[in-house]
């Protein structure tokens, strides 16, 4: 087998050195009637590198690539142009086939990353520190929830109708086991985000309030408002981005107030991988590090006084603190933080921009194409490069009839928030700057003949 | 002492050290191939953008909170970047470079062929919101390695949602959370033996449930009589790791199990070690009601410098039915299809609830998929037999030097433990750590688990060679004989790393998280 470099002579002189007949007999704790007597039935045998290639390359042809065809799916994950760049950069061997840096001496490459994919994901979302990565973004948001009762001493989080419903789905779960109540309620179709119903859901025992920017529909929430609310009763805003490249075009919501701000980052450097690895970014206030979720790198010197970079206060995890951690988390995201790291180092602050604008444009477009469509009528009254269209009939059958015709022409809301009659007919729309002239003109050809 | 490149270096030459006086510094800080690389916001420039965008005409819609200007960073241009990374990249060390023993961690040849198929368009370039007609290549793989993970572990059903091996721990507890509740039971005690991973008291913790310890036995297994002891009315289940985290197999596993499901309670497996026994022992057979299998580990995928990871939890029939949203099932209509919120009512309402966004780690899917085709059921077990017979090599060929607890009571699984016992007075196992550093090796796995005294937790898997574990081990062997004789120039080790012992201490006390202009 390739991967095994062990020949029989190599076994053969291992065995005479630990003294044992056989590899078997090195099992010899196994209870005997556990120990399998050959190799398992009803699985095939080892295969070779073309085998495996050829089998795999046929499941692969039998998906649509969203490449391959007119594409406008968004909800949560973005397909933004990664230049080969990136690709290339997290094949190195050094970064791909390390561990967690637990010897900093020798993995300051990884180190050093971490350090400034922090420094990027605080600049980006306005916030005093940010971690190494957590999960996704779904996950970083529970963890923000657990962490602002754990600041706040309180247990009830508002969360907005505008927040992602497996997001919402994701902290239920959990709150369900923890005890935490959160209150939650599906997204009203107005043209603006529903702002006074969070702030009317604020009190006393809210420990924080959730608000995802832009949300789910595309409408961007009044940030600067909600945490004026939020503060007058000593609650904390924790802020959600499903879209950073959002980010290059509206104020990031630290500047607006946000106490913790949250989010997916694989639409830079990660790509769709039709869900995951996906990168969770978690960023926070200064005075609330040592509450943080997850790894972090600091900044100190070696012996010699040279700057270096070690994971640090790590006094907050399992491996240290076990059953009073503040997370359970032991990985990161690692290499989809390189990723997303090497993006935003190509692009800069101004290649975000340009990159934010491209895609907010190419939604202004789309929306204006739709709207010659008879029956589709466009909610939002803004967006960056996603909104929501009402249809003359349910999304979800749109969506499906749509890709009959091999146009990928967006997300039904009835897939996330399922049993709501009054949002049945709802479409997500996304755009970025891989979106073409041509591809908004075929989604308002196929879209008009499914609606005729 | 061996050497490792006949026609290289060799020790009657001596040692010119990088740091002798005779050599002036160079100008750059920089040591040949050592290049020093300054942080990207010391590089790079605001206004520098190494992507080229199309131009596309229009304004932004009016009454947007627009950004009074970029974001505040700096960019590089592409050969700029290029070089940034690959200076970065080459500070680290990887398994690509040489044999990294972590204990517990399982650090194997990572095949290429597994990027490859990773990166292809039907599964790379899917979102994970299409129509599932237009996803089914994707589906396949989920359901194909579904299906070789509860074969492989004799279990009745997976969830494949879990994102690494914590998360599928809190998956394990969440199902029996949700059984319990089924139930009507109210109980709420996890028992952990003291050896276990930090990672099951804190998600036990973190699942809302309390943590109650069990002691070791004096050959390294869990306690049985201890631990029938505590079973009782308030005992949900029991965590426990087998292969151990001394590298050992829970012989009464079974008997455990079946003390634990008489008395009410279930068996959550941590399966961190699962590639010791892969192929050769199916964890169902041992009452085993669910169990997390790192992917990265028994199965290969990268990790990446610390992740993505990701953690499938196999699970019993009496824990099927409480499985996390959403899974991949066969409909009548001969696709296969998401069962998520909207269907779960019906076809799983047992069901706990969602973990996460979406479907899981495709990315790793498709990576663990290609690696276990690649093996097969007769390659698997061939890995495992090879991975338990590198370290009870290492583990023979070194008590004589090291001081092995549990070396008296028979073979090792995957990883071989020794005590820092016979260690000179002030001489600690992070030294000899260090040491291994400068000899080209990565560490072993150090102070875990906390059961033994300094301890050193060597796994070499199954993708080192015999010609490499002679070389660690004769490194070994004279870092234990100078870690004995007391060699001061061990406790400032290492020497030759791109750097020297890093102050930790310093970096805890006032965290500089993030680079501002000011400090630098």
């Amino acid at each position: 087998m390739r991967y095994l470099p062990l020949n029989d002579t190599d076994r053969g002189a291992m065995l005479a050195a630990i003294g044992a007949p056989d590899v078997e007999a090195l099992f010899a704790d196994v209870p005997a009637e556990a120990r399998l007597d050959g190799p398992i039935a009803g699985l095939p045998g080892h295969a070779s590198e073309m085998a495996v290639e050829r089998h795999m390359a046929r499941l692969s042809a039998e998906s649509l690539s969203a490449g391959s065809v007119p594409f406008f799916l968004g909800a949560g994950a973005y397909r933004h142009h990664v230049p080969a760049t990136v690709d290339h950069m997290i094949q190195r061997g050094e970064f791909l086939t390390a561990y967690t840096p637990y010897q900093p001496e020798i993995a300051q490459g990884t180190l050093q990353v971490l350090f400034e994919f922090q420094t990027q994901v605080a600049r980006l979302f306005g916030t005093d520190v940010a971690n190494a990565s957590l999960y996704d973004g779904s996950t970083a948001c529970w963890e923000a929830i657990a962490m602002a009762g754990r600041i706040t001493r309180r247990s009830k989080a508002v969360i907005s109708g505008g927040l992602h419903p497996h997001y919402v789905r994701t902290a239920q779960t959990m709150a369900r086991f923890t005890g935490d109540t959160l209150v939650t309620s599906t997204p009203v179709l107005d043209a603006q985000a529903d702002d006074d119903a969070v702030i009317a859901g604020i009190d006393a025992q809210t420990s924080c309030v959730l608000v995802q920017y832009p949300d789910v529909l595309g409408r961007i929430p009044d940030l600067a408002r909600i945490s004026a609310a939020a503060a007058a009763h000593g609650a904390l805003v924790v802020a959600v981005v499903t879209e950073p490249v959002a980010l290059g075009l509206i104020e990031s919501p630290g500047a607006l107030g946000a106490d913790i701000v949250v989010g997916e980052g694989q639409s830079l450097g990660v790509g769709l991988q039709f869900g995951g690895p996906y990168l969770g970014l978690f960023g926070c206030r200064e005075k609330f590090v040592r509450q943080m979720p997850g790894r972090l790198c600091g900044e100190t010197v070696d012996a010699d006084g040279k700057r270096s970079f070690v994971l640090t206060l790590s006094t907050r995890e399992q491996h240290i603190r076990r059953e009073k951690a503040t997370s359970n988390i032991c990985t990161n995201s690692g290499l989809c933080a390189l990723a997303f790291s090497v993006h935003l180092t190509l692009l800069g602050g101004s290649g975000l921009a340009q990159m934010a604008r491209a895609s907010h444009l190419r939604a202004i477009e789309t929306a204006k194409a739709l709207g010659t469509v008879p029956g589709a009528a466009l909610v939002n009254a803004q967006y960056v490069n996603e909104f929501a269209v009402t249809l003359p009939k349910p999304a979800a059958e749109v969506v499906d009839a749509l890709a009959k015709r091999r146009v990928l022409g967006g997300v039904a809301l009835s897939r996330l928030v399922p049993n709501e009659p009054a949002l049945a007919n709802v479409l997500l729309v996304a755009t970025s700057e891989l979106t073409t002239a041509e591809d908004i003109a075929a989604l308002v050809a196929a879209l008009t003949e499914v609606l005729a | 002492m061996t050497v490792l490149n006949p026609a290289g270096w060799r020790p009657e030459m001596g040692e010119r050290s990088p740091a002798s006086h005779d050599v002036p510094p160079t100008v750059t800080g920089n040591r040949a191939l050592h290049l020093e690389e300054p942080l990207l916001f010391e590089l790079g420039r605001a206004d520098q953008c190494g992507i080229d965008f199309d131009v596309v005409d229009g304004a932004p819609l009016a009454g947007l909170p627009l950004r009074s200007g970029p974001v505040d960073l700096p960019g590089l241009s592409e050969p700029e970047a290029v070089r940034h990374y690959t200076r970065l990249s080459r500070q680290n060390y990887a398994i690509d470079l040489g044999p990294f023993p972590l204990g517990s961690c399982t650090m194997k040849h990572n095949p290429r062929l597994d990027e490859k198929v990773a990166r292809m368009a039907g599964f790379a370039d899917v979102h994970p919101l299409q129509p599932e007609a237009t996803v089914q290549g994707a589906l396949k793989v989920i359901d194909e390695l579904a299906h070789w993970l509860v074969t492989l572990t004799g279990m009745a059903a997976v969830a494949m949602t879990p994102k690494a091996g914590a998360h599928g721990e809190l998956c394990g507890l969440l199902a029996i959370r949700a059984a319990l509740d089924a139930r009507g039971d109210k109980r709420d005690v996890i028992l952990v033996p003291e050896s276990a991973h930090g990672t099951n008291p804190a998600t036990a913790a973190f699942a809302g449930f309390r943590v109650e310890s069990i002691p070791a036995t004096h050959d390294g297994r869990v306690d049985l009589a201890a631990l029938v002891g505590k079973l009782g009315p308030h005992v949900a289940g029991v965590m426990i790791t087998n292969p151990n985290t001394c590298g050992l197999f829970e012989r009464d596993l079974k008997t455990i199990a079946d003390a634990v499901h008489a008395a009410g309670g279930y068996v959550y497996c941590d399966g961190a070690n699962f590639n010791a026994i892969v192929g050769r022992v199916r964890p169902g057979d041992l009452g085993v009601d669910a169990m997390h299998i790192n992917l990265h580990k028994t199965f290969s995928t990268p990790h990446g410098g610390g992740g993505p990871g990701a953690g499938p939890v196999v699970l019993s029939e009496a824990l099927a039915p409480f499985a996390p949203l959403p899974f991949v099932a066969k409909g009548a209509d001969g696709l296969l299809h998401l069962i998520e919120e909207a269907e779960a009512v019906a076809a799983a309402p047992g069901a706990f609830g969602r973990m996460c966004a979406f479907h899981g780690q495709m990315g790793m899917f498709t990576r663990a998929l290609a690696y276990i085709l690649s093996h097969g059921a007769d390659g698997l077990a061939q890995a495992s037999g090879d991975a338990v017979l590198n370290a009870n090599y290492v583990l023979r060929r070194l008590e004589h030097l090291l001081h092995a607890p549990f070396g008296a009571a028979g073979p090792c699984m995957h990883e071989a433990l020794f005590s820092d016992d016979t260690f000179a007075e002030g001489f600690s196992t992070l030294d000899l750590a260090k040491g291994l550093i400068d000899e080209g090796f990565h560490p072993m796995t150090v102070y875990f688990p906390l059961v033994v005294h300094g301890a050193m937790l060597i796994e070499p898997t199954e993708t080192e060679s015999k010609a490499g574990l002679d070389q660690f081990i004769a490194a070994m062997e004279s870092l234990a004989a100078r870690a004995k004789a007391g060699d001061p120039a061990l406790k400032t080790a290492p020497h030759f790393a791109p750097r020297r012992r890093v102050d930790e201490t310093r970096a805890a006390r006032k965290p500089r998280l993030v680079w501002t202009p000011e400090a630098a």
